[in-house]
């Protein structure tokens, strides 16, 4: 290529297109998500009740689930139906890191997250000579080899589990509001951390493999490498997401811990809010937290209607709620470029460059 | 004598797993669907005969001819209906699709049949084995082996010697060209899966005659099937056969030097099989 056309190319590019990342509209976005974290953050003293506060640790649980589920399914292509393998492993790490070792909680539930991250490093280096279905099915073997060495494994209580005795002799409201604020930090951090990801370079080459692996990989992405920083990721969020689970509810067990109904959540969340997108698990969180308090009474039928909806929603709308709502063209967390003729923005057809 | 007696007994339960993983290896064949509501339609068809014999009297044998059409009717709605449409979106949505219909299936069969254990009744069959020196040899799980390779080489010639299996595969190698044949895909595909899920009841059935299961027993079925494939080889009936055995015979083996460990030392097996060959022990011998 001549030094001349690219002259060209950048002249066009400067002089007659304007590329936009985010602008004002992601600003105020972002400047009411943040107004929400400050308000969750001061609710605990005026609105809500202690049972209230430990029933929002579960959201904020679930917003962890379903942004890494996302960034692993959504953006890597690995559609993992064992990530209750890691939310097992973190609920029971925290228990033994914060009982046994003798962590402060917070500590112990970071470093529970540690933990599962590093196990899923040689995990992966197992599951990734699966591709496609075949690697979902084997993350739930993984899982259920987790659950079972954990029932056989002395000190761990076998089937019927460990309680956290850290917690004794800590009155009841400072152990909610620990348990409260450490949440709601770490949602919020994960999903940062999430954003600064998607932002970087690895980001760009992980948007490419979501749209076409085969393509990304021609274009000189590491596919693979990508693949394996975002399972380790989503595994080490995983575990967080269990540890905080387990700190909440005191007690953990291989049934419940170690459950595919897990999966089936995040699958909702990060289906229904949208694949793909930062912003959608967080709305798919919102929504399948509200639904929970809400329907959780009608049991089995609940659950057939969680199903019945995810399926509608993969056929009909691929794109998840907030597909339907931002069209592409809003995001409250700025990934994608647009590209506008100088001038005028508002009248243009804007063409993504994600 | 017991080692040998485990080993023995492995290879029956192995027929088991191999007559309800054909029907996965069929359908991944074919359309490179992972269908994990695999292990739900198993169960159902053990609840649907179940409840017929509960309900007529019938012969417990006799409900195959009822379950299979009905189930290979479900399957070709299912695959005409959601995942025909999936496919569409690319891999992922068959995939979450299938989960979706696991979900809802296994909780509608709790709504329907509780979470109580059953068991279909087969009478003294049950019981009854035949004496080799000192090892028994159930008759039942010998009928089980027995009606798993018939199976098996039941779809081999259907595939390569009928009119419509020449057609799957060609659908299967180029879903473009086969269409330019002439050959609808769409009804191809459905067919697939209509004959698959048909196996998956007949392994069903058979299931609910040999143990106890429950809503949630589709979990179970889905990941021994699904290791039987990958521990015989992607795309390989007869691997799918050989898995199952090798997985039947791990579990056995596994629960003689501890009974809590039988299912884990077949996981292990499985994983070990993922590291070692990771093609599995016979891809691809013959393509289904």
């Amino acid at each position: 290529m001549s030094s001349t056309t690219s002259l060209a190319r950048q002249d066009l590019a400067t002089r007659d297109l304007k590329v936009v990342r985010g602008g004002w509209p992601s600003l105020a976005g972002g400047g009411v998500l943040a107004a929400i974290v400050v308000f969750l953050a001061a609710a605990p003293w005026f609105v809500f009740s202690p049972g209230d506060v430990t029933n929002l640790v579960t959201l904020f649980a679930l917003i962890i689930l379903g942004t890494t589920w996302n960034l692993m399914a959504g953006y890597g292509g690995l559609v993992s139906i064992g990530q209750q393998a890691y939310i097992g492993a973190g609920g029971y790490g925290v228990i033994k890191l914060a009982d046994v070792v003798g962590l402060p909680i917070p500590v112990a539930v970071v470093a529970a997250g540690v933990v599962c991250a590093l196990l899923a490093i040689p995990t992966s280096f197992l599951l990734f000579r699966l591709v496609g279905g075949y690697f979902a099915i084997g993350t739930w073997v993984v899982a259920e080899v987790f659950k079972l060495v954990t029932q056989e494994l002395p000190g761990f209580g076998g089937g019927s589990g460990l309680s956290l005795t850290a917690f004794q002799g800590v009155d009841r409201v400072t152990r909610i509001a620990t348990v409260y604020y450490l949440a709601l930090a770490l949602a919020v951090l994960v999903v940062l951390a999430t954003y600064a990801l998607m932002r970087s370079r690895v980001g760009l080459g992980l948007t490419a493999i979501r749209d076409d692996s085969v393509a990304a990989a021609s274009l000189g992405v590491a596919v693979r490498r990508s693949q394996r920083l975002v399972y380790v990721a989503a595994s080490g969020g995983a575990g967080l997401a269990g540890a905080l689970i387990a700190v909440n509810g005191l007690r953990v067990s291989p049934d419940s811990m170690f459950s595919v109904q897990y999966t089936a959540f995040m699958i909702f969340i990060v289906v229904i809010g949208g694949l793909g997108t930062i912003e959608g698990p967080i709305l798919g969180a919102v929504i399948f937290f509200a639904l929970q308090q809400l329907l959780d009474s009608y049991g089995t039928w609940y659950l057939i209607a969680l199903g019945a909806v995810a399926i509608a929603v993969v056929l009909l709308a691929p794109k998840g709620l907030w597909g339907l709502a931002a069209r592409g063209r809003y995001e409250v967390f700025p990934v994608g470029h647009q590209v506008y003729p100088q001038g005028s923005p508002q009248v243009a057809k804007s063409v993504d460059f994600e | 004598m017991d080692w040998i007696n485990a080993v023995l007994q492995g290879l029956l339960l192995g027929g088991q797993y191999a007559l309800l993983a054909c029907g996965l290896s069929l359908i991944f064949g074919v359309m490179r669907i992972v269908n994990l509501a695999h292990g739900v339609l198993a169960v159902a068809s053990a609840y649907l005969a179940f409840w017929l014999v509960q309900l007529t009297g019938m012969p417990s044998f006799l409900t195959i001819a009822i379950v299979i059409p009905v189930l290979a009717a479900v399957g070709y709605a299912i695959q005409r209906g959601l995942f025909n449409k999936a496919l569409r979106h690319g891999e992922l949505s068959p995939l979450l699709v299938s989960f979706g219909l696991a979900v809802i299936g296994a909780n509608l069969l709790q709504e329907i049949f509780t979470a109580d254990s059953r068991k279909i009744s087969i009478g003294d069959l049950s019981t009854s084995s035949v004496e080799l020196g000192d090892l028994r040899i159930g008759v039942f799980s010998l009928i089980t082996l027995v009606v798993a390779v018939a199976v098996i080489v039941g779809l081999q010639l259907y595939l390569s010697h009928t009119r419509i299996g020449r057609a799957m595969r060609a659908t299967k190698d180029d879903p473009e060209a086969a269409t330019l044949m002439g050959i609808d895909e769409r009804h191809m595909y459905a067919l697939a899966t209509a004959i698959a899920i048909g196996t998956v009841a007949l392994a069903g059935v058979f299931l609910g005659m040999s143990t106890q299961f429950s809503p949630t027993y589709g979990d179970l079925v889905l990941i021994f099937a699904f290791e039987a494939v990958i521990i015989g080889g992607l795309g390989s009936l007869w691997g799918t056969l050989l898995g199952g055995l090798v997985l039947g015979v791990a579990q056995t083996v596994g629960a003689q030097i501890d009974p809590a460990y039988g299912v884990l030392a077949g996981h292990l097996v499985f994983l070990v099989v993922l590291l070692f060959r990771p093609q599995g022990l016979l891809p691809k011998a013959v393509v289904a």
